[in-house]
């Protein structure tokens, strides 16, 4: 009686542990995923605020101001739809070039400028990042659509 | 020619491959010797080829025959000729070339040193081998030949990738692919244990220094790798949580918990199925490290040029080395007797604890690894699972392994006493709690991280020498000095003891580095004085330099500890001539309390550039601690009993059993004279 009392607890305690692991990596995955999001997307309003996302596509010509102090950049991110403004501070990555493909890690601050915590370019000379490439063909999509249905009317 | 001869040699190894494959394996089931011995031959032809395809390809590369492709793509007459030889590794199909040969050393070794175990185990070892040789080496001739003709012949190689020209590199790649092939050899091991059907603890110790060798390597190939990052990619960052990263940490993890488990299996004989499973999950993952890296599926520096074919393949060899193995493994291992029963309180459970934690941690980097990839496959949307995810998880799983192990090689086997254990230690645990709180002090405001991970550290270090003192210490019937003591003590226990206490440098490093680094990107001009981490930084000049294969801004910053000249460092701006993106090259001065870490980003006007200035406290201790553990591993692989029990194993199986639990490292066994040649 005594042994199997004991390996109930035992079996018991494996079972909480194993529970407890399991509630806290699904927990943990859950709050940690970070969805990507085009410029479209951020002009239609449908992107929260105060939630790290992802925000891809070209970095738009003529738009990257550095400022005052040297460090902080703006520059405008464009899916060749709709363009959003973008603040960062810190040292950009080599390859970033104006009309070239950029992703970058932060939260859309309520006056709708996206402050980015991290920047990243394409690391070799063929290289798009798939997300900004992604950006640009769901808005090349769109505008197809927006296109076509006027003539099907 | 010289490449058409490698390629030739590389058909030929995978020929016979397919023989070291096929023949042993059915001279064990028949018990035929001469198809048996096939094996060994086999393996040593398959390395004499791989060794020709390899120095075919390197001789390409030295003398920039640039009618091959992958050197033309890969190479440029300019480049040094250290880099020139490493650049073989420094594509898909070159790096894939010398796994393949790594996998060849790897069967030819198992062929040499395991000449004492029974005919049909290592027949079969080698066959299982050779199946994976198989895998591999058809891959390399059929998907990824380095030897692909270009012509015409190009006049210039488009160049090693200047990110790939360091020292760094020329290391990282053999280390790693050392341990994840080394893998290899534990999968075999087991997989030859389940068709003979000889689970035991005998299996157990010969897989046992080959597990810890690759475990050795694949920590050192992580951390080379990890070290390299740091400095060359120059955001001062050394783990990233990238894809890739997580692919060889996978299998580390894994890996780990296959090596403690192993010593269940062999001082006691339980835990053998789990073993098994373990050595086949560990290869698994080494097979989805390749392929994540190989098949295109990921963007970052590692991911080589993208081909489905290639990815299809591995995934396709992947699913076979599962479910064969898994089939193996269901049909086989019910037979397995379990091993000896054991107590909530003892080494047993605590190994256990560390076996569940491990894989648990494992499975936590493979769902955070494996998910986004799959909504993409599948078209469900564009997710990322970035570093706080892994740092959510990670923190309460390595808290409980870590506090174990002050406990683990303390615990007796089978059955000890919690409370004794508990009051002996508390001396310790006060003295890691008091180090805990005053430590990061020192350093900076505390944190609870950095007191954690001061705890953690001493803590270990503390039981480690308290339970070595323990050990040594003098006993009233045998008066041996000290030295003969603590030789009696064993490889296997002082690599078990360095590689924990490489452990316990690597949690204070990295919990110090976390809590206590200062990271400033900075406007710098001609002049002017930057603080940080209680260091002044002063550009004192902007200057053209040339270097063999490229031009660079270099900037001269002094370095001043509170007013004091400290050193003088040398960042660069590289361009290099046959590429077209600049290049930042980090300086550094090292120490062991911090590192101090300036990089240049962009240039403003004449006389200024924005610059990364850290100070990064404590990075050594990281890189030390990995060391540490490497050493520790193949200290342990090169444990005495290894070599001497392999001759009596092919006979009393049961008995080593018994003989297992008075192993050197077993607290049982210290009032008795340790038996020599037990079996």
């Amino acid at each position: 009686m005594k042994t199997r009392q004991k390996r109930l607890m035992l079996v018991g305690f494996g079972l909480a542990a194993l529970l407890a692991i399991t509630a806290l990596v699904l927990n943990a995955f859950s709050d940690n995923l970070v969805f990507f999001h085009t410029p479209s997307e951020i002009a239609s309003n449908s992107v929260p605020l105060e939630r790290t996302f992802r925000l891809g596509g070209l970095v738009e010509d003529n738009s990257v101001r550095r400022g005052e102090d040297g460090v902080t950049v703006h520059f405008k991110v464009t899916d060749t739809a709709k363009a959003v403004p973008v603040i960062y501070s810190g040292v950009l990555p080599n390859l970033f070039r104006e009309g070239q493909g950029v992703v970058t890690v932060g939260q859309l601050q309520e006056d709708g400028v996206f402050r980015a915590t991290q920047v990243m370019a394409r690391h070799d000379e063929e290289y798009m990042p798939p997300e900004a490439a992604e950006a640009i063909k769901q808005a090349q999509r769109e505008r197809a659509r927006t296109v076509e249905r006027p003539e099907g009317l | 020619m010289i490449a058409e001869v490698g390629f030739f040699a590389l058909i030929l190894a995978l020929i016979l491959a397919l023989v070291q494959g096929t023949l042993p394996l059915l001279g064990a089931a028949r018990g035929d010797v001469a198809l048996m011995s096939v094996g060994r031959s086999a393996a040593y032809g398959q390395l004499a080829f791989l060794t020709v395809a390899y120095a075919a390809l390197t001789w390409a590369f030295v003398t920039d025959d640039f009618s091959v492709a992958y050197v033309a793509s890969h190479s440029n007459s300019l480049l040094p000729l250290q880099y020139k030889i490493s650049g073989v590794w420094g594509g898909h199909e070159g790096s894939l070339l010398l796994w393949v040969l790594i996998l060849g050393f790897w069967s030819a070794a198992v062929a040499t040193f395991s000449r004492s175990l029974p005919r049909e185990v290592l027949a079969r070892v080698l066959g299982v081998m050779g199946l994976v040789a198989v895998g591999f080496l058809s891959f390399t001739v059929f998907t990824s030949s380095p030897f692909e003709r270009l012509l015409p012949a190009a006049i210039e190689g488009r160049d090693l990738n200047p990110m790939l020209q360091d020292p760094g590199l020329i290391f990282h790649p053999p280390m790693l692919y050392m341990g994840y092939v080394g893998f290899a050899v534990a999968f075999s091991f087991a997989i030859a244990a389940l068709i003979g059907g000889r689970l035991d603890a005998a299996w157990a110790r010969w897989s046992r220094p080959w597990t810890a060798v690759a475990w050795a390597f694949l920590t050192l190939g992580i951390g080379l790798g990890s070290w390299w990052a740091y400095y060359v990619l120059g955001w001062g960052g050394w783990w990233f949580w990238d894809p890739v990263e997580n692919a060889s940490f996978m299998p580390w993890l894994l890996g780990t918990a296959l090596l403690h488990s192993l010593a269940v299996t062999e001082k006691r004989g339980s835990f053998k199925n789990w073993t098994v499973m373990l050595a086949i999950l560990t290869f698994s993952l080494v097979i989805l490290a390749a392929f994540l890296v190989r098949s295109g599926v990921l963007t970052s520096v590692h991911a080589f040029a993208v081909d489905p074919d290639r990815g299809l393949y591995l995934l396709a060899f992947l699913g076979v080395v599962v479910t064969a193995s898994l089939l193996l493994f269901a049909w086989r291992a019910g037979s397995v007797g379990l091993g000896g029963r054991f107590s909530l309180v003892s080494r047993e459970s605590a190994l256990l604890s560390n076996n569940v934690l491990l894989a648990v941690a494992g499975a936590a980097v493979l769902l955070g690894t494996i998910y986004p990839l799959l909504l993409d496959a599948f078209n469900l949307g564009k997710i990322s699972v970035g570093p706080p995810y892994f740092e959510a998880v990670f923190m309460p799983l390595m808290l409980p392994l870590l506090l174990l192990l002050g406990f683990g090689p303390r615990l007796r086997w089978k059955q000890d006493n919690a409370t004794e254990l508990l009051w002996r230690l508390r001396w310790i645990f006060a003295f890691s709690f008091v180090v805990g709180m005053i430590w990061p002090v020192f350093v900076g405001q505390w944190s609870f991280l950095a007191g954690l991970g001061a705890f953690l550290g001493v803590w270990i270090i503390g039981t480690s020498l308290h339970d070595l003192a323990y050990r040594v210490r003098p006993r009233s019937e045998s008066r041996q000095p000290l030295t003969t003591r603590l030789r009696r003590l064993g490889r296997s226990y002082a690599g078990m003891q360095i590689a924990h206490v490489g452990v316990a440098l690597a949690v204070i490093g990295i919990t110090f580095v976390i809590g206590y680094d200062d990271e400033r990107d900075v406007r710098m001009a001609h002049g002017e004085v930057i603080e940080v981490g209680g260091y002044q930084f002063r550009l004192d000049s902007l200057d053209r330099v040339d270097g063999p294969n490229f031009v660079a801004d270099q900037a001269t910053v002094s370095v001043f500890d509170d007013g004091q000249p400290l050193t003088t460092l040398y960042p660069q701006m590289r361009e290099y001539f046959s590429q077209e993106q600049p290049m930042a090259h980090t300086s550094l001065h090292r120490g062991l309390f911090r590192d101090l870490y300036v990089n240049m980003g962009e240039q403003l006007s004449a006389d200024a550039w924005v610059m990364r200035v850290y100070y990064k406290p404590y990075m050594n201790w990281v890189w030390t601690g990995v060391v540490l553990m490497g050493i520790g591993g193949f200290l342990a692989a090169s444990d005495r009993r290894y070599r001497r029990r392999a001759q009596h194993d092919d006979q009393g199986l049961l008995a080593a059993d018994d003989a297992g639990t008075a192993g050197p490292d077993v607290p049982g066994d210290r009032e008795q004279p340790r038996p020599t040649g037990a079996g």
